[in-house]
């Protein structure tokens, strides 16, 4: 990714290594470690990273948000961080200041829609919302009069029901009946789509960063596990293996990248970020599924343990393509708009930016 | 962060951008002006030595070499915008393909000046057409077990026999960069003893004969050689560490956009036979094929950046050309699935049928020229430590 300042990518790093290490995670039965982390992490101010400084945030650029959202991947951490800092994007975009604590933002399926009705009050649904049971409030896109608003809702004022996703993280279905609204503002023109797009990457450089400390883990486990004499990265099956996950990573890093620097440098929305994000987020979920699948075969029944730190990785891969859209979503999407322009403007599309 | 590969986001800058409006404001004249068929699929395109002098002349061949030599001292960017936009355009480049990739970088690095002064200039006018001399009869991938010779001959120079094989482009070079035997490969270290030469193919003792392929064209050649006497001055850089040149010439064979453009007039036509509003399954299939087509592309130019760096990215050019050549390969069957169910009617499919059966035919070639599938997974393990 372009530009990310190093002092937030060793801070980031620092924090997740002492707090948040898979291994001691995936050993431990409670969840005394996450109280610790996420004070750290809101202590550092990376939690607010793409709020405006007058609103109370670090006023980081983009790049300094994804480079955390990327750290959380290569932790596999469960926690709502890169929720928050949408949902504090959601609302710094609209003027508002974001409270304490964990967030997320809803919705992030394209068909849910949620109204705040005549009594100032939320309705409607929104479904498979990641970490909606452990955030306290909720940024919310919602429509008022045919205007869209972002609204802020407190967890505690929805009906939310009980979930999780592939991973055992929290993946909630929420109801909006009645739940009052905290703030409200009119959003800027494209938030809605702005919003598909930014977590659409968000996911992109949590899988990429989970695809490279996947890499190097089934490379450390290839040159230790010893069969037939001999580690069995000696074996040339498990080297074309371990070359393909290679080249996996390989592709996820470069389209995080280019999908991160488009968000970030795109004054708009427009269909050139739509294009590079869009084409991200399905390379980037095929990816994962074959990086993944690589990563068991190449660790055998040991990685398919519980006590074993790989499928602490290997969910949350296959669980975040689902999120702001799976692969087939936005590659209909990308397919369509393709298809529409013509044969000829594929080239011109793909070299304009 | 692993740290064992790297590919950092390129934007192109602003030149090459440039550049590029004026490659295809080029290109659609010369399509215009009947110069080659655009419609075409694989490979460079028939010899046309006409459009490589008009290519020359527009300063587009060996671009990024020192002037003193002809070249234009422009970036790895420019030219990577000048190599897609022919790609795409299906340009007749075999005139000069090979040398600007591949043979002229060879020579500045490792020829005598006196070859540098005289060769490279007419590289980049267009008139000079290069092959390589790798594979042999016993030797394709172990390229280490090559056998053509090329003996001292006391009061200097080369004798050279043996017999090179599937030499694409030898019977319309002027050149060959040839890996030849000049000692035999120690018990110890079976990479040594070969050695890069430069030979005239004009020099007495060369045959070359034609090898058509399966799909009817005439790439592939013999080269026999039967006592080729070379001048002391055809070796190339260190004699017996031809491993070491190679390897770094692979960095910039395998990463440009010929690994993965060779069949995309298939994406092109399908798009075209499935309209403008396909059905879910068309569209979603098409929007796969287009972003993994854009990822490479992105891949590509992270290592473009690179060679601009001045680093020799071994591991990520494999990386690029194994999955950029099982892409382009695929290509084709993925397609023929989805237009399966189009109606096809006659005069509504011109392009597709035609550039689907052109590239099914060239599909096999795609994962083995230029180093196989599997090579490429050996050096790519070996960059992670494994080998």
């Amino acid at each position: 990714m372009g530009a990310a300042d190093p002092l937030v990518v060793e801070t980031v790093t620092r924090i997740l290594g002492d707090l948040a290490d898979p291994q001691t995670v995936n050993s431990t039965t409670d969840q005394a470690w996450r109280g610790p982390l996420w004070a750290a992490l809101e202590e550092s101010g990376l939690t607010r990273a793409w709020l405006a400084d007058d609103l109370g945030g670090a006023g980081a650029a983009m790049a300094d948000g994804f480079a955390v959202v990327r750290a959380s991947g290569a932790y596999a951490a469960s926690i709502p961080l890169a929720e928050t800092l949408l949902a504090a994007w959601l609302l710094g975009g609209a003027g508002l200041e974001a409270p304490d604590g964990a967030m997320t933002v809803a919705p992030t399926r394209e068909k849910d829609a949620i109204t705040i009705g005549p009594d100032g009050r939320l309705a409607g649904n929104a479904r498979a919302v990641p970490f909606a049971a452990e955030a306290d409030h909720l940024a919310v896109i919602a429509t008022q009069n045919s205007s869209l608003m972002v609204a802020l809702v407190a967890r505690t004022d929805c009906q939310i029901t009980e979930g999780t996703n592939f991973a055992g993280d929290a993946h909630n279905d929420i109801t909006f009946n009645g739940a009052a609204v905290v703030k409200l503002a009119p959003v800027p023109a494209g938030t809605k789509d702005g919003l598909a797009m930014i977590g659409a990457v968000a996911r992109c450089v949590q899988m990429a960063g989970a695809l490279e400390a996947l890499l190097d883990m089934c490379v450390d486990y290839a040159g230790e596990r010893v069969a037939f004499g001999r580690p069995i990265g000696r074996f040339q099956a498990v080297q074309h293996e371990l070359a393909k996950l290679a080249s996996e990573t390989a592709a996820a890093m470069a389209a995080s990248g280019a999908a991160a620097d488009a968000v970030a440098e795109g004054s708009t929305f427009d269909d050139r970020v739509f294009f590079e994000v869009a084409s991200a987020k399905v390379r980037i979920g095929e990816a994962a599924r074959d990086g993944a699948a690589i990563a068991h075969q190449v660790h055998g029944a040991i990685g398919f343990t519980a006590e074993h730190v790989l499928h602490r990785y290997t969910r949350r891969l296959l669980a975040w393509r689902d999120d702001f859209g799976s692969e087939s979503v936005w590659a209909a999407r990308l397919g369509a708009m393709v298809a529409a322009a013509g044969a000829d403007a594929l080239w011109p599309t793909m070299t304009s930016g | 962060m692993s740290g064992k590969i790297a590919f950092d986001p390129i934007t192109l800058p602003p030149e090459a951008e440039t550049l590029r409006a004026e490659v295809r404001a080029f290109l659609d004249a010369e399509i215009a002006g009947g110069a080659f068929d655009p419609s075409g699929v694989g490979g460079r395109g028939p010899l046309d030595r006409d459009f490589s002098r008009r290519v020359g002349a527009k300063g587009w061949i060996g671009m990024t070499w020192p002037k003193r030599y002809g070249g234009a001292e422009r970036s790895f960017f420019e030219r990577y915008v000048v190599n897609e936009e022919f790609l795409i355009a299906n340009a007749p480049t075999q005139g000069h393909f090979v040398a600007d990739r591949q043979s002229g970088p060879v020579l500045l690095r490792y020829a005598a000046d006196e070859i540098k002064d005289d060769i490279l200039p007419r590289i980049t006018r267009g008139e000079c057409t290069f092959c390589i001399g790798m594979s042999e009869p016993d030797s394709g991938s172990d390229l280490f077990a090559a056998k053509t010779r090329a003996e001292k001959i006391d009061g200097g120079g080369w004798r050279v026999n043996g017999r090179k094989l599937w030499t694409s482009y030898a019977h319309h070079a002027d050149y060959m960069i040839a890996v030849l035997r000049t000692s035999p490969a120690p018990d110890d270290n079976r990479r040594h003893g070969l050695s890069q030469f430069l030979v005239d193919m004009k020099t007495p003792g060369i045959t070359v004969t034609a090898v058509p392929n399966m799909a009817g064209q005439h790439d592939f050649n013999e080269v026999l050689f039967e006592d080729v006497v070379l001048p002391e001055n055809a070796l190339l850089g260190e004699p017996d560490m031809a491993w070491k040149q190679v390897t770094a010439e692979l960095a910039f064979e395998r990463s440009g956009p010929e690994r993965f453009l060779d069949t995309y007039q298939v994406l092109v036509e399908l798009i075209r036979v499935l309209g403008p509003e396909p059905d879910l399954r068309g569209a979603e299939g098409v929007g796969r094929l287009v972003a993994q087509l854009n990822s490479l592309r992105r891949m590509s130019i992270s290592v473009a950046g690179k060679l601009a760096a001045g680093k020799e990215p071994v591991l990520e050019a494999s990386i690029v050309k194994d999955l950029g050549t099982n892409w382009e390969q695929a290509l084709p069957a993925k397609a023929r699935d989805l237009a399966a169910f189009v109606e096809f009617e006659p005069g509504n499919t011109p392009g597709f049928e035609a550039v689907l059966a052109r590239a099914t035919m060239i599909a096999p070639k795609l994962t083995i020229q230029g180093g196989t599938r599997e090579i490429l997974r050996g050096i790519i393990a070996r960059g992670l430590g494994l080998r």
